[in-house]
């Protein structure tokens, strides 16, 4: 059932990490694994809206973990220079299949830099880019998501959204993808034999669905900067920039 | 039950399987004993109903332990096409509950996600023969044939079960019905979905009461469902609903028409050192259910089954784990799914044992005045008709022994979310997946 991808060198990174608490060595772990959650999460969210009827309680508590994700993720962009509290957090649940998280960790020195965005012109925007991601984000998946009297209207906000999402998985290449969306009526139906087509194939493992989907990420995950840059990714899939 | 290795134990008595094509819709969605227990009903996802009825032990039919038969099958529910949103409505059973009987029929309540309807099953043996407009192939005779007028006579005939759905109640619940309780004054029932609870009476089909209502004026602020309801066993003012968040509130319908402010609020307080991202999908109650005696209520979450008393609002009784070795699992079963599965619990005829569902077609029992548990299996495999069940062990890590199972090798897909228990003997009913157990506990 679960991935048997883990590398030991992985493993021993995370091990040394947890000892650690305010070192380097925790922070890309613990933050690429929450990343991993909530990318996760929100495809999960995007998934069951399409879904003919979604189950509202697993969609309102799988939104509860994508709020609470992004508010911690907003408190921990905002206090920079503070030590991850992670002495207040569990453990986080680990995820299993963490080839992603060891291909991704070049080891100790890839250390999130995240403090030292101070010398960069964003310097002002990454505290608002936090805001303006946990103000927008739970808009827009839950009011498509919650209005169940008018799901048509809100399929289309998500048409161009799902491009982007499913444009990185493998098995359909993005021209059929367009004209599988371009006529909305006929291609509900058609788009859940896709999804179905789709889940069966991602989903073994966390791995391969998240595999590519950080190989979306406008900023080749290497550094932790790319935390941010995954936010904005996040944000731009769900405004629809 | 509970006792080692004597004489007692659970022996398999009857074992139903559903097949056909291999199709969902053989899915066991549910599982209630009537209040005398000679009845068991079953839903499926198909929107099939099928009940047993126990065989009477008798001397004249030695052999007979008092297995359980089919008694009666129909169709309850169909599939719908909701037109205005374009939605599918499932034929799935998501609940039945049985009525108190009052005469010789039998009435149970059955639901999907958004009609509830009230079946009369009944029996038929006898047959009227000698009709005098219709012969006996029930063609009408021609009158001007009739020279002689004869008193109808009742004949014994094979039994026969007819079910007839005697009361429709539709079109109240916008959101999916996920409970249904039959208030203690046999008249009155409520049926709750995410969002609303609605009192009926039985007798009036054509509208109800709505009693709560969580919805928010802006959907976007949603972040709280109701997941389960139930009336009092005996108090037919106060019923209790369960959320998401790991809430149950418990609300006395008299002290207003509409029963948004709770008279009690039941919540344990989280503990800061277990705290993840999984905390508040793992609380999220699926199942509650008072005691017979009423002074208790059972909850069910992911991980565990709580009993409260009624008049200790702050935490639980008592707190019994059924699969902590999930907890390390816990993104993985967010991965797949599983987390969000939703089991149910029931209690013994008298209070001193509750029951619930796992995983690997694994289910626990525990016995509350020794502090005993018992992981038992229910599958085609482990039972054989004169054996009793063997307890079954999970193994969390390190050696493995032998019998042991380990947690990896758990079959995910196995799982047993609907249990019930004989109000008043120790007879179990347990459905996993497709296929229908019934134990009961002798000594040999």
């Amino acid at each position: 059932m679960f991935a048997r991808g883990l590398k030991r060198k992985c493993v021993d990174q995370e091990e040394d990490g947890e000892d650690a608490l305010a070192g380097f060595g925790t922070v890309p772990s613990y933050s690429l694994q929450r990343q991993s959650l909530l990318d996760m999460s929100l495809v999960k969210l995007q998934l069951c809206h399409m879904l003919v009827e979604p189950n509202l309680c697993r969609s309102v508590l799988i939104a509860n973990t994508v709020r609470q994700i992004q508010e911690e993720m907003t408190r921990d962009g905002m206090g920079r220079g503070a030590a991850p509290q992670s002495t207040g957090r569990a453990p986080l649940d680990r995820l299993v299949s963490t080839e992603i998280l060891c291909r991704t960790v070049r080891g100790p020195e890839a250390g999130c830099p995240v403090p030292d965005l101070g010398d960069s012109p964003l310097q002002g925007t990454p505290p608002e880019l936090c805001i303006v991601n946990s103000a927008e984000v739970p808009r827009s998946p839950q009011s498509s998501l919650w209005e169940m009297d008018s799901p048509r209207e809100n399929r289309g906000s998500f048409q161009k959204s799902l491009d982007q999402i499913f444009e990185t998985l493998e098995h359909k290449s993005p021209s059929s993808m367009e004209e599988l969306f371009s006529d909305m009526d006929s291609s509900y139906y058609d788009l859940d034999t896709v999804l179905t087509g789709m889940m069966t194939g991602a989903k073994p493992g966390l791995c391969d669905g998240l595999e590519s989907f950080a190989a979306a990420a406008p900023a080749p995950g290497s550094s932790c900067k790319s935390d941010l840059a995954e936010l904005d990714h996040v944000v731009e899939i769900l405004v629809e920039t | 039950m509970f006792s080692g290795p004597r004489q007692r134990g659970l022996r398999l008595l009857t074992h139903a399987e559903w097949c056909g094509v291999p199709s969902e819709a053989d899915i066991i969605s549910t599982v209630e004993f009537n209040y005398s227990g000679d009845l068991l009903a079953t839903g499926d996802k198909g929107g099939r109903v099928v009940i047993f009825q126990r065989e009477q032990e008798s001397k004249s039919r030695p052999h007979s332990r008092g297995e359980y038969n089919v008694y009666s099958t129909f169709q309850s529910h169909e599939p719908e096409f909701d037109y205005l949103k374009s939605l599918e409505i499932e034929e799935k059973i998501n609940k039945i509950r049985w009525l108190p009987q009052q005469n010789a029929a039998h009435f149970l309540l059955s639901t999907n996600d958004k009609t509830i309807k009230l079946w009369k099953i009944s029996e038929r043996d006898k047959r009227a023969e000698g009709y005098n407009l219709k012969d006996e192939d029930g063609r009408l005779r021609d009158p001007f044939r009739i020279t002689a007028l004869r008193v109808p006579i009742l004949k014994p005939m094979d039994l026969m079960v007819e079910a007839s759905p005697r009361r429709i109640f539709a079109n109240a619940h916008t959101y999916h019905i996920n409970s249904i309780s039959v208030n203690s004054d046999h008249e009155t029932y409520l049926s709750a979905d995410d969002l609303r609870i609605n009192l009926w009476h039985l007798e009036i089909t054509d509208r109800s009461f709505n009693i709560v209502d969580i919805k928010p004026a802006n959907m976007e602020e949603l972040t709280e469902v109701i997941t389960a309801a139930e009336f009092h066993p005996h108090q037919c003012n106060v019923f209790v609903y369960s959320s998401s968040k790991g809430t149950i509130r418990l609300c006395d319908m008299r002290s207003s028409a509409l029963c948004d402010r709770h008279s009690k609020f039941f919540e344990e307080p989280e503990d800061p050192s277990s705290r993840s991202f999984f905390s508040e999908i793992i609380s999220s109650i699926s199942d509650v259910k008072f005691s017979h005696s009423g002074r208790y209520m059972m909850t069910r979450d992911y991980l565990s089954v709580k009993v409260w008393d009624l008049n200790m609002e702050s935490r639980p009784v008592e707190t019994h784990q059924v699969h902590e070795y999930l907890r390390s699992k816990l993104c993985s079963l967010y991965e797949n799914d599983c987390i969000f599965d939703k089991f149910e619990c029931c209690w013994n005829g008298s209070d001193s044992a509750i029951m619930t569902g796992s995983y690997n077609n694994f289910f626990r029992m525990f016995d509350r005045n020794t502090r005993r548990d018992v992981t038992l299996e229910a599958s085609r495999e482990n039972s054989k008709p004169r054996a009793s069940l063997k307890p079954r062990k999970v193994c969390t890590g390190g050696k493995r022994k032998k019998d042991e199972i380990s947690v990896d090798s758990l079959d995910f897909n196995k799982k047993i979310l609907h249990t019930a228990w004989h109000p008043m003997e120790n007879i179990i009913a347990v459905a996993a997946t497709n296929n229908l157990y019934i134990f009961q506990d002798k000594i040999n």
